[in-house]
């Protein structure tokens, strides 16, 4: 690889630009998708491979390419600046997450308690809103307190996100629902929610709470491996 | 075969780093697999002619193998194309215990 692709690349990443590294082997030509001219086939087969976040290797006119999608990161939004918070977020960033948490209340959302996080500080609704979740997104809400909670859920329910979790008790949640259903959000959308969030390992410290948290998370991603063929 | 390749940790990074830093350096990069092999396609290790290495492309069966490959490219200049698996012998050699195959791309990066 030159350094001008090396430095191309990075630029691709830091401006959070999904590109595609396709290289010729055995010999080692490279281009970058979608910068550089790319022919037909390729361009098709550099778009699966984005879509599907994997790296795969494809034979076009009898020459073998490897195409190397390089999407941007993955993200999470927390909506709460609280203790179980101050667990999850360098956990998530270590798998990989570009983290942002969302809490206007100024005592909790200081980089004292976070550390060097995206933080902003609107109320969840306009944040949500601005931060726009897509289907790369998990949002997941920790305050407790309904009128921070819900208005950044009526947000994350009616988006792409593949994750969304709630914490609170099952009945905190029943309760949750009734609003939510108010608020006019479906059965559909309403079921997207997980909660009591995380997966049922028996956690109860806020770094026991953020591994269930986030394995719940990496299941919704790529799925139990029992579940593949 | 294909697998999902995101990776957590920013390797070209890594490797941007140390060549500014002076280093020689090579990427291996996993570019396709058969069987039970531990690392998916796209996983890459980045290598340095003074030994530093970040990165995998299996669960340390064949890096070293690896590694004397990228030695060569890094002088040379000339990408190699590996192959590790069962059918070869040098799998026994290096210790692909895991009963898969694998094969893997060096590049010098300069």
């Amino acid at each position: 690889m030159t350094p001008d692709l090396l430095a191309r690349l990075a630029a691709a990443r830091a401006a959070k630009r999904p590109v595609a590294l396709l290289t010729r082997l055995p010999d080692g030509t490279q281009l970058l998708f979608p910068d550089d001219p790319v022919a037909e086939e390729l361009t098709a087969a550099a778009h699966v491979a984005l879509r599907a976040d994997a790296a795969r290797q494809v034979t076009i006119d009898g020459e073998a390419w490897f195409i190397h999608p390089h999407n941007p990161p993955l993200r999470l939004i927390v909506v709460g600046a609280v203790h179980i918070a101050q667990a999850l977020v360098p956990m998530a960033a270590r798998l990989g997450y570009a983290v942002t948490v969302v809490d206007p209340r100024r005592a909790f959302a200081t980089e004292e308690r976070l550390g060097e996080v995206a933080l902003s500080a609107e109320w969840p609704d306009e944040a949500m809103a601005a931060l726009a979740p897509d289907s790369r997104t998990a949002v997941v809400t920790l305050t407790h307190d309904p009128k921070l909670d819900d208005p950044a859920l009526e947000v994350a329910l009616r988006s792409p996100a593949f994750y969304i979790g709630c914490l609170g008790s099952r009945r905190t949640h029943a309760k949750r629902l009734e609003r939510l259903r108010e608020a006019g959000l479906n059965e559909a959308q309403l079921a997207k929610i997980h909660a009591p969030v995380g997966l049922d390992i028996g956690a109860v410290t806020a770094p026991e709470i953020a591994v269930s948290i986030l394995a719940q998370i990496v299941a919704s991603r790529r799925g139990p491996k029992s579940e593949k063929t | 075969m294909s697998a999902v390749s995101t990776e957590s940790e920013d390797l070209l990074g890594v490797a941007a780093r140390w060549a500014a830093e002076g280093e020689k350096v090579a990427l291996a990069t996993v570019v396709e697999t058969w069987g039970s092999s531990p690392r998916p396609a796209g996983s890459r290790l980045v290598l340095t002619a003074s030994g530093r290495m970040e990165g995998s492309v299996s669960g340390g069966c064949i890096e070293g193998a690896v590694a004397d490959a990228a030695r060569q490219t890094m002088e040379t200049g000339t990408p190699q194309l590996l192959d590790f698996g069962i059918s070869d012998d040098r799998a026994w050699e290096v210790g692909l215990a895991c009963g898969g195959k694998l094969k893997v791309f060096v590049e010098r990066l300069g």
